[in-house]
């Protein structure tokens, strides 16, 4: 969407771009409400690890999702450099926010239309359809993350919904 | 105000006069037909007509016309008040509440579904009358195809920098106008008082909103009367009372701009006496602008009453809108939840601020900051105070219902409704309707007997059902009662049985057999249902109320009746906790499940405690979340009660009670077990409220598996009655 979007303009877009295990990832930074630092997290019970728990950000009780954990990983571990990424995204005509935890946060670049290569058929470390697009940074590239995907509500509930029910039969 | 804030108006009026018009239908039939009520109702129907007129909505205007014959012939005595009548009327009121829903949306013109229900309930209406029912209002007496406007400005318009003339030229813009006169009013001292006054003849698309936007500047400094196009003659008759000049001057100008004849002016005049007013639009000021829908239009030609008892009744109908305006404010509702929520805020912030005093330890600041706590805890009771509203609307509903289900059934039935001015939260009596809406079906249908078996039982034939409402310990509590043949126990019990629900030889209290009929699927079985076993659905009602954080009890006496009480929170948006520590997390259970604390006297593995004399089982919070056992600490128990059943919560820490506002979790977490919501604590933490009921039943649900495993986990135990 982000990259059929750019495509239409045929303008730079600004992506976020974030280490999480030692890769580069972007995020459209459109979506990206704001950056905060990891702490004062609330871990809530019988959540898969991708739940990382419930933050209040200035009233509001936002979930944290562990990308790494998302992407099929182990959870990512906390650092100095941990940050959580507030996105805003919507879902059935709903504005969700969610907290995002990644191992750091690198800079905010620009990747023109032109530069960003469809998602590989396979070979990501990653789900594909998870992936909105490859950018091209100096000689490598970065994976740009399709929102409605990886944040995908239903997917995250169901996650919860099975976590839960395994839960306490532990 | 722009015209959409006027259609708007008159929607939300037309809405409340409709409900007026149903209630008051409805206690035609049980108090007699007074003269006050068939009035009311009249009236009703008569604005509703007046204000869709005023819109050009020709649909409504003509179907409330046909309403408003059969309502006439109520009051002059042609027709007598009969149920199917009542009915029949009924039924219109709901077709024009639909018309108006389609307008509220937007839609100027009938939807064809719509339009095609109105000529079958118009013949209907016709049919009582004696005669095909006329679609079209009686033509007007005089059609001369012009608006007749009359203005008068107040002495200050001038100084505050608005010309009269520019108003004028103004609504030459909106229509063409036929003929200006100008009416010079007294001389006063101040030469710069405004003394002008037109008469004015317009024609044109304009509508009366049209005209009245037209002054929209100057609408509190002057008079407007609009009289539309073909007004008879006793209009003007009638408009020209009321101004000031008198006749002599007006008769003459008003002529002059060609709206009407003067010697018809004057012909009319002799006869007035017998003639009623077309239309009078008047506004003075804000207030009477708010008041002008229930003072347009007039009665149908063919009413029979003599036309100053009505514009009587009219004017008092109109004071009393204007001292209720003075004493309440319509506010929107959003506004209101915005507010609500700020609140929230503002308690939570305030909480931390006491968290940092107390860490801080300064008294004075402490001291500050108990005040200010006690302040915005008052700030947030009047805030939901405000939200407040009394549950007779709901009740009033009902008599509908039961009138109209009665029918169906084929049974006599009453509603009788009590406590209407119990207040609660707006949310709350939003989500109210559903349930209550089945427990009264459910009275009705299987509560109350048939009319032989009544009868035989050697009670009134009249079934009675009652809604009653009141607050309790910070609750509210709604009772569904009926006076009907009451629950079987022995069919409930057997119906147990067979589903594998409860065991033949355990012996169960009567309240504990009734609660049975809440079990899912147990509603469903026809046979009881047939008999008197109460249910479709029975366990929807208590699963909407147990979401509310409410509960649902039930008690019933053979052959006297069955009454369901739903206990329910005044507000969903706070919620008295009691706050607990399982790791490094805050939990929030809410105080009216908790019964008291006390200290764990570990007894081995087993999951139960001594609680004096008492065998108390107990659900440990840390093996329920999966975390390590917590080996060097002392543990406490809450001592839980959830309907009739009684458990302890082991916990790490007591931290003590503590009110806060309720934060919806994103729904990712919808389907999460044992957490209902969260809130944040005064340190800006965040606590996961408990959801009890699911931590118990979950347990209940391992017991049960682990049956064959005696000693690995105990269920949880009805309490003793005792307690």
């Amino acid at each position: 969407m982000n990259a059929a979007n750019a495509t239409a303009t045929n303008e730079p877009t600004q992506y976020l771009t974030f280490l999480l295990a030692k890769e580069v990832f972007a995020l459209q930074i459109l979506s990206v409400k704001e950056i905060i630092e990891y702490g004062a997290l609330t871990t809530v019970p019988m959540m898969p690890s991708t739940i990382r728990g419930v933050i209040n950000l200035r009233g509001a009780v936002l979930p944290v999702v562990d990308l790494a954990a998302r992407f099929g990983g182990p959870p990512a571990t906390v650092s100095k450099r941990s940050c959580i990424v507030v996105v805003e995204h919507e879902e059935q005509g709903r504005h969700q926010h969610l907290g995002l935890m990644v191992d750091a946060v690198n800079a905010v670049v620009e990747i023109p239309a032109d530069d960003i290569a469809p998602p590989p058929s396979f070979g990501a470390r990653i789900p594909t359809n998870f992936i909105a697009g490859m950018g091209k940074m100096g000689t490598g590239f970065v994976i740009i993350l399709d929102p409605q995907h990886v944040l995908s509500t239903e997917d995250l509930a169901g996650l919860v919904a099975a976590s839960a029910a395994v839960a306490p039969a532990a | 105000m722009t015209p959409d804030d006027v259609l708007k108006t008159f929607i939300t009026e037309s809405r409340e006069l409709l409900e007026v018009m149903e209630t008051d239908l409805l206690g035609l039939e049980r108090s007699g037909a007074p003269e006050e009520t068939l009035n009311a109702i009249f009236r009703a129907a008569h604005t509703v007509k007046g204000s869709a007129g005023m819109f050009g909505l020709d649909h409504l205007v003509h179907f409330a016309h046909a309403v408003e014959g059969v309502l006439d012939a109520f009051r002059g005595q042609q027709l007598a008040v009969t149920p199917d009548r009542v009915s029949l009327l009924l039924r219109c009121k709901d077709h024009l509440s639909a018309l108006l829903d389609e307008v509220a949306k937007g839609q100027l013109v009938p939807s064809p579904a719509l339009a095609a229900l109105t000529q079958p309930l118009a013949l209907e209406l016709g049919a009582q009358l004696g005669g095909p029912a006329s679609l079209n209002p009686e033509p007007t007496a005089a059609p001369s195809g012009a608006w007749h406007v009359s203005v008068r400005f107040q002495p200050g318009v001038l100084r505050q920098g608005l010309d009269p003339i520019a108003f004028v030229r103004h609504l030459g813009t909106v229509g063409e106008l036929l003929g200006v006169s100008v009416v010079e009013g007294p001389r006063t001292e101040d030469p710069t008082d405004c003394r002008l006054g037109f008469e004015l003849a317009l024609r044109g698309p304009a509508d009366e909103a049209v005209i009245n936007e037209a002054f929209g500047l100057v609408k509190d400094q002057c008079r407007l009367w609009i009289l539309p196009p073909g007004s008879p003659t006793s209009a003007f008759l009638r408009m020209i009372d009321l101004l000031p000049e008198g006749p002599q001057v007006l008769d003459p100008l008003i002529a002059a701009t060609g709206s009407v004849e003067l010697s018809a002016l004057q012909k009319a005049r002799q006869a007035s006496a017998a003639e009623d007013v077309r239309t009078v639009f008047l506004f003075e000021d804000l207030e009477a602008e708010a008041k002008a829908a229930t003072a347009t239009s007039s009665p149908p030609p063919q009413s029979p009453t003599n036309p100053s008892a009505t514009s009587a009744s009219r004017t008092a109908n109109t004071t009393e809108a204007g001292s209720k305006e003075g004493r309440t404010l319509r506010v929107d509702a959003d506004k209101l939840d915005h507010l609500i929520d700020l609140v929230g805020e503002l308690i939570i912030a305030a909480a931390g601020g006491q968290v940092m005093a107390r860490r801080a330890s300064v008294p004075e600041l402490e001291e500050v900051n108990s005040t200010i706590a006690e302040l915005v805890e008052e700030v947030r009771d009047s805030a939901l105070q405000l939200r407040m509203i009394k549950i007779g609307g709901t009740f009033a509903r009902f008599q509908r219902v039961v009138r109209d289900v009665a029918r169906d059934l084929g049974k006599d039935i009453v509603l009788e409704v009590s406590g209407e001015e119990t207040e609660l939260d707006k949310t709350v009596v939003e989500k109210l309707g559903d349930p209550l809406m089945h427990l009264v079906r459910n009275a009705m249908d299987h509560g109350i007997e048939s009319s032989e078996r009544r009868l035989a039982a050697g009670k009134p034939v009249r079934g009675t059902v009652g809604l009653n409402a009141f607050h309790e310990s910070g609750n509210i509590v709604i009772e569904v009662k009926d006076d009907g043949g009451g629950l079987d126990r022995d069919r409930i019990m057997k119906k147990a049985i067979d589903r594998g629900l409860i065991e033949a030889h355990e012996s169960l209290s009567d309240e504990q057999i009734f609660r049975l009929i809440f079990e899912p699927g147990f509603s469903t079985a026809a046979e009881v249902t047939n008999i008197s076993g109460r249910g479709v659905g029975m366990d929807v009602v208590k699963r909407n109320v147990e979401a509310m954080r409410g509960s649902v009890h039930v008690r019933s006496q053979p052959g006297q009746g069955t009454t369901v009480s739903v206990r329910l929170p005044l507000t969903l948006a706070i919620i008295d906790g009691f706050l607990v520590g399982v790791g490094p997390t805050s939990y929030v259970v809410p105080l009216e499940t908790v019964e008291e604390c006390v200290e764990l006297k570990s007894e081995g593995e087993a999951h139960y405690t001594n609680l004096r004399g008492e065998v108390l089982p107990f659900i440990r919070l840390r093996e329920v979340f999966g975390l390590p056992a917590n080996p060097n600490r002392r543990e406490s128990v809450v001592v839980l009660r959830h309907g009739n059943l009684r458990a302890g919560l082991v916990v790490d820490t007591l931290l003590g009670e503590f009110q806060t506002v309720i934060k919806p979790l994103n729904a990712v977490f919808n389907r999460a077990r044992c957490i209902s919501g969260s809130t944040i604590l005064g340190t800006g933490e965040v606590g996961l409220i408990l959801d009890v009921a699911v931590l118990i039943k979950d347990s209940m649900q391992r017991a049960r598996e682990h049956e064959d495993h005696p000693g690995t986990r105990s269920p949880v135990a009805p309490a003793s009655v005792a307690s």
